[in-house]
């Protein structure tokens, strides 16, 4: 663990740290004093190897929420600039302002073009204040809007990326039409004629998610999570008890890995161990790799099948009965 | 002991209560009249005397909107069951069942309307706060489709405070999606939407279907919106200003066409049908 993310241990991580710290101690210690210490120093490393698989290959639902929201997580224009070769951002809904909460532009990867979109939490607090912490005004919801339409004439496919609490719950957001902004885009990218590809990087809040979150395909981080409601909010009205946030996200099956088995997602793009904030290059890599490999398939069908496609893929979700008393 | 305990009762209880039939009066809570329940009723559920418009459930919404006897219920026979086990999620479908009447939160079917057949949806605040799971998106889903496919206008009335149904999870959200992609085919088609709103419509309603209507027609007072005022109280810590999310206050920023008190609604829906088709 580097320096900076040993700021921010989650509760469930601190064993690990706690390890980790203790073997930093021991080579301090063998350096200073010029003593033999690797045969004790392995042996806490193998124990640390089988702690970090215990923790991070049984990671309960909340855990993930923990790690979704990890202040050092990868946020959009990051991974942008890595995945893509070149790219440029644009800006303005033309109607009202330029919404830092959603961001959007050109992007290349070999020979093939995208718009791209995502929500872009800060990197720091004050960031973050620009950013309002990812949580879009609907003038984002149009910027993405905006430029979905010039995609469509291009003929660009679109990749969105989907990191945020939820769309702002504030006075302006809602007298601008926050609830239209996104049922517009609802409405456009259930038709768009270009290829439209998900990837849910940290926290899929609800419909501020879903508000740039239509797709051929949807791709989700291995430890991102999409829910209808917070896990807080949920508990508060399940429970009337914010504190049971546990039993809240198991509750709403909002891991990827729940989402995957109930046909929400399409795949699941994995994260070095621990986190992708761990190894942000090659958390980067791996969402490329899975954005090629999809984007090859999509680009060689037709627009009208491919709208057509994915008109079914949404019109068959949903999980119901034909017998009332079964 | 406090120093304005009181040690014995002064306020002498009534020997006996006097028995008032349930359902009898109805306190109204805007203006605190007491109404008799058939004049309320007479009047459409409407507060004779501040015009606070009371719930009324999807049936008999569908009798006051619809001509006389029209209505033929699309019976979609699907139901609601618990594909997450939700914890509590089958109480409250029994809950609702047995407030409202009805088997989910939605009714749809066809009628006319001023002679004119119309297809429509009604969601019912009664039954889990008209909230949208997978039946209540496959069954307007299925409407907007009909009214595609025997080309007839498409009428949805509101009151989905609820938004997508939690206790679904993102299944709640796909909805959102599957019908707002069956309102653009409508519309690429020709397809007339009429979205009336009434008290309360938030959440995932307002922000796939019921904001998107052609023409949107909304009820004097109804709480319309995206996120729910105390979400929006904890988050900003400031006072409202008046009439915030209010139907009005939709009208005076652009968001819905026409505020309509609720007798005037079947008249204002024929007026438009005449005028468009």
């Amino acid at each position: 663990m580097d320096q900076q993310s040993q700021r921010y241990v989650l509760d469930f991580e601190r064993p690990i740290a706690e390890l980790e710290r203790k073997i930093q101690e021991l080579k301090n210690l063998a350096k200073r004093e010029g003593i033999d210490l690797s045969e004790e120093i392995q042996r806490m490393e193998n124990r640390l190897q089988k702690l970090e698989a215990e923790t991070f290959l049984n990671l309960t639902p909340w855990q993930r929420v923990q790690l979704a929201r990890h202040p050092l997580r990868p946020k959009t224009l990051s991974l942008v600039n890595m995945i893509f070769d070149e790219w440029m951002q644009l800006h303005g809904d033309r109607l009202y302002s330029d919404d830092q909460a959603i961001v959007g532009g050109f992007g290349r990867i070999n020979a093939y073009r995208f718009v791209f979109i995502g929500h872009q939490k800060g990197e720091s607090i004050k960031e973050n204040l620009k950013r309002n912490f990812g949580m879009a005004h609907p003038e984002g919801y149009r910027k993405a809007n905006r430029l979905m339409s010039l995609a469509e004439r291009f003929g660009l496919p679109i990749i969105s990326f989907i990191d945020t609490p939820g769309a702002y719950p504030g006075i302006e957001a809602e007298q601008r039409g926050q609830a239209e902004a996104i049922a517009a885009n609802l409405e456009k990218m259930s038709h768009l004629k270009v290829p439209i590809i998900v990837v849910i990087i940290g926290e899929g809040g609800s419909g501020g998610a879903l508000g740039i979150g239509v797709g051929d395909k949807v791709l989700m981080l291995e430890n991102a999570i999409y829910s209808v409601i917070s896990p807080e909010g949920c508990a508060a009205i399940l429970w009337k008890d914010q504190t049971k946030v546990e039993e809240a996200a198991a509750a709403l099956k909002l891991t990827a890995q729940d989402l995957l088995k109930l046909g929400i997602i399409d795949k699941i793009v994995p994260e070095p161990r621990g986190g992708a904030h761990r190894d942000i290059e090659k958390t980067a890599n791996n969402i490329k790799e899975a954005i090629l490999e999809e984007i090859k398939i999509l680009s060689e069908i037709s627009p009208e099948e491919l709208v057509a496609k994915r008109k079914e893929k949404y019109r068959k979700m949903g999980k119901f009965r034909s017998n009332k008393d079964e | 002991m406090g120093w304005f305990e009181r040690t014995y009762n002064r306020i002498k209880k009534g020997k006996k209560k006097i028995d008032v039939p349930d359902g009898l009066w109805t306190k109204c809570v805007n203006c605190s009249e007491i109404i008799y329940n058939k004049t309320l009723d007479d009047n459409l559920r409407v507060c004779p005397k501040c015009g606070y418009h009371f719930y009324i459930g999807a049936r008999r919404r569908i009798e006051i909107t619809l001509d006389k006897d029209s209505f033929v219920e699309y019976n979609s026979k699907i139901y609601s069951h618990n594909p997450l086990d939700f914890p509590g999620y089958e109480e409250k479908l029994k809950k609702g069942e047995q407030t409202t009447g009805l088997d989910e939160a939605v009714v749809i079917g066809e009628g006319k309307l001023g002679g004119k057949s119309v297809a429509i949806g009604v969601t019912d605040f009664g039954f889990m706060g008209g909230s949208m799971g997978s039946v209540v998106g496959e069954r307007l889903t299925i409407i907007i489709e009909r009214a595609i496919e025997k080309k007839l206008p498409l009428i949805i009335i509101s009151g989905s405070g609820g938004g997508a149904r939690m206790q679904e999870g993102v299944l709640s959200l796909m909805q959102m999606v599957k019908t707002s992609s069956a309102i653009a085919e409508l519309k690429s088609k020709g397809g007339l939407y009429i979205s009336v709103l009434t008290n309360p419509t938030m959440g995932g309603a307002m922000a796939s279907f019921a904001s998107r209507g052609d023409i949107i027609i909304a009820e004097p007072g109804a709480l319309l919106g995206f996120a729910g005022p105390r979400v929006i109280m904890q988050t900003i810590k400031q006072q409202m200003p008046k009439n915030f999310q209010k139907a009005e206050s939709l009208l005076e920023h652009g968001m819905v066409d026409l505020v309509v008190e609720r007798p005037n609604i079947r008249p204002t829906l024929i007026k438009i049908l005449n005028f468009l088709l």
